[in-house]
């Protein structure tokens, strides 16, 4: 199966629930009138875009309407899915330059950022880069034993300490060891924790600030791992989550089985961080780079 | 939690109170604020329709009660009908008529199954219960071993039958092993799954044929979006769920997840996750959770966990000093321990009605131990009477506890404050009418 297809599968109920909805709605009605302006922005509430995000496309397509740009019903869902491309278009920009490329991962408890590093150092082992893990969450019980089996998966080093210990101490530990062996990539976990939790902000700063002491212009990457089944709350985690630490992208999980590909539309609209990877399924495949044009176009 | 949510809602109503007449346009406009609230908070859009009309036609048919105002009438009319949303009466366990009970937790991957099912045994060991955990979670690496080291920190037996991976062959053994652990009750943790994989669901009907629970929790997570209640939906039609554990409820979701679940499954909150500590887990009470949205505070809960740590002698006799006015220094430091004991400090705050945590503020337990640290310091003569520390006190109290000079005038200066405001309150006491001022326990 290729990506595009594994994207249209895994988005399946989204677009039950989106583009489904926008035929119904649009079929056998002849004028672009208020009450149909008003079931569409309904049908994108539902589908989890947010109030403002549903807002802010139904005045433009208001505005298309005056303006005489579109002028039948059934030219809605092209219009929705060229403007929703435009807004969730925030490319990335980095490269894998580094030498190693750090990427740091963060994000709310069981947002699935322990699994999301096991399917990247998949990936990247299996583009022929050698890759490090590093233990960092070590508070949660079985937490490093659990990204230990995910390193064996990959056939990738993992550097880990005590449960319980300093996870900027290993930060620091994979730092010195993927610059002396030569890595191409180091993956650090974190603990989960709630974006309201001050003092474990300061924690994560730390780990930051370990790392951009021990190779310069690292992190490379930061990237906050968001559940896809989140509902308005995603965007005050990606908020919270930036002020603190500053974020270079975001990775959206488990956007499979549940109708909440809409959800990534409001939060790219409201944040304008790029979404760098999304989860659509539990194999190591499933876990994508995003493309914004083939999300639209699975999506609607 | 609810915070969001909270603050639209009682923006809505207080646009209501102070109206003396009801009219079709004034209810309208309030009733749209409360939609659109609703709406922004995930609750899902069929539930937020019923919940509106029901308003609506209570409203319209309800009998006038003298005491209260038109206003007041459509308040109590959205707090009943909260209430009845988030669940109706609180529910505990039911536990098994005879033979031990089974209790299956299940839900999405990343909920927070285990770190419940922790919880929950340690919930239910306090109540007497002899709980034994087991967990069926075979896929998600090192699932088994986080509920085993969680058993172990909190002393409670965990079947871990290395020799199999079999999720029906595991909770077998786990029910054999219950009379040698001398266990009455189970609890059986699952893997997450979606509600749209197959295979897995029919493994969890096959686990619940397999043990026969009591209890089946769907445990959901509070930040869930309008999805929420379609899928404990689906839950409930696969293997029949009795009731909900509502996590992470610590962080600001707006709760839209609780107010749907029960309405679109049929099946109430029962418990609810507050944090990362294993006692950090309560029951759920639907009505106090309603007062609390609409912004009346928590009052009963806190009462309720004040009466769980302190020691009610020792509650009294200090009511009684503070009413006479010859609170010390000593007492103070009693009443700290006391509520330290009841929880993390900034949780308990937002409890009290009217009383707003400021973002960013420093309401810890730290922040307590520092002010115990200083008193701890003093003298048995300082304490008694706190009007004879001068410069040269306060420099050997600062240094004693490791902290400031400043520190030390700012504990005495707000305990001067406390003082007199004490006096001012002599009929009616209990250590709660204790006005939290800002700055109270802040930086």
């Amino acid at each position: 199966m290729d990506f595009f297809s594994r994207l249209k599968k895994g988005l399946g109920k989204t677009t039950e629930l989106l583009a489904g909805k926008l035929v119904s709605i649009t079929t056998g009605r002849l004028h672009l009138d208020d009450d149909l302006l008003e079931e569409i922005e309904d049908a994108l509430i539902v589908a989890d875009l947010g109030i403002a995000t549903a807002t802010g496309l139904i005045a433009s397509l208001r505005a298309a309407v005056k303006k005489k740009e579109i002028t039948k019903p059934d030219e809605v869902r092209p219009f929705l899915r060229k403007r929703i491309q435009e807004i969730i278009n925030v490319p990335y920009t980095g490269t894998m330059a580094g030498a190693p490329h750090v990427i740091l991962m963060i994000g709310v408890n069981g947002a699935g950022k322990t699994t999301t590093i096991g399917k990247l150092a998949s990936r990247f082992a299996g583009e022929g880069k050698s890759v490090m893990v590093a233990a960092g969450d070590t508070f949660r019980a079985a937490a490093i034993e659990q990204l230990a089996e995910w390193s064996k998966r990959a056939g990738c080093e993992i550097i880990r300490h005590q449960a319980g210990a300093d996870p900027s101490a290993v930060a620091f530990d994979a730092m010195k060891a993927a610059i002396a062996r030569n890595k191409d990539v180091v993956i650090v976990d974190t603990a989960g924790r709630l974006h309201t939790r001050t003092n474990l902000m300061e924690e994560l700063k730390k780990v930051r600030r370990i790392i951009a002491r021990e190779l310069e212009g690292a992190p490379h990457e930061t990237l906050l791992v968001v559940d896809g089944t989140t509902g308005q709350n995603a965007s005050a985690q990606v908020r919270e989550f930036n002020v603190n630490i500053p974020l270079t992208g975001i990775v959206i999980t488990k956007l499979d089985g549940t109708a909440k590909g809409g959800a990534l539309i409001g939060i790219v609209n409201e944040t304008k961080i790029p979404v760098r990877y999304i989860g659509v399924g539990e194999s190591a495949e499933d876990l994508q780079p995003f493309d914004a044009a083939a999300f639209a176009e699975a999506l609607l | 939690m609810f915070e969001q949510l909270e603050n639209r809602l009682s923006e809505a109503l207080r646009k209501v109170k102070g109206l003396s007449q009801l009219t079709d346009a004034n209810m309208a406009d309030a009733l749209r604020e409360v939609r659109q609230a609703l709406l922004e908070a995930d609750v899902s859009l069929d539930v937020v329709k019923t919940f509106i009309e029901k308003v609506k036609a209570e409203s319209k048919g309800a009998a006038v009660l003298k005491s209260l105002s038109p206003g007041q009438q459509i308040i109590k009319i959205v707090y009943d009908e909260l209430v009845n949303l988030l669940g109706g009466q609180k529910a505990g366990i039911t536990m098994a008529p005879k033979g031990p009970t089974v209790i299956l937790m299940a839900g999405l991957q990343g909920s927070g199954k285990t770190t419940s099912t922790a919880k929950l045994a340690l919930h239910l060991q306090k109540e007497g219960y002899r709980p034994l955990l087991v967990s069926a979670d075979v896929y998600r690496p090192a699932a088994r071993e986080q509920l085993t080291v969680l058993g172990n920190q909190l002393a409670i037996p965990v079947c871990h039958p290395a020799d199999t991976n079999d999720p029906l062959a595991i909770c077998r053994k786990a029910l054999a092993a219950m009379k040698g652990e001398n266990a009455n009750v189970l609890l059986v943790d699952t893997a997450g799954r979606l509600q749209v994989d197959e295979d897995l669901m029919v493994e969890l009907e096959k686990i619940k044929k397999e043990i026969n629970p009591a209890e089946i929790l769907f445990v959901a997570d509070a930040m869930m979006g309008r999805q929420a209640a379609d899928i404990a939906h689906t839950f409930h039609q696969r293997v029949g769920i009795t009731g909900v554990v509502l996590t992470k409820l610590d962080g600001d979701a707006r709760g839209g997840a609780a107010l749907s679940i029960k309405s679109v499954a049929g099946a109430p909150v029962k418990f609810c996750g507050v944090g990362e500590k294993p006692e950090q887990f309560e029951v759920f009470h639907p009505d106090r959770m309603a007062s609390r949205i609409l912004g009346m505070g928590d009052v009963l809960s806190l009462i309720e966990k004040a009466q769980e740590a302190a020691d009610e002698e020792e509650a009294k006799k200090l009511e009684r000093k503070m009413s006479a006015g010859d609170f010390d220094l000593n007492d103070f430091l009693k009443q700290l321990a006391m509520v330290k004991k009841m929880g993390p400090i900034d949780q308990l705050m937002g409890m009290i009605p009217g009383v707003k945590i400021p973002k960013g503020a420093s309401l810890d337990n730290g922040e307590l131990g520092r002010i115990e640290a200083i008193i701890n310091s003093m003298t048995k003569e300082e304490r008694r009477n706190y009007t004879i520390i001068n410069g040269s006190r306060k420099e050997r109290i600062a240094e004693g506890s490791g902290t400031e000079i400043n520190d030390v005038n700012r504990l005495l200066k707000q305990f001067a404050q406390m003082k007199k405001v004490m006096k001012n309150f002599k009929k009616g006491g209990g250590m709660f009418n204790m006005p939290a001022g800002p700055g109270m326990f802040g930086r």
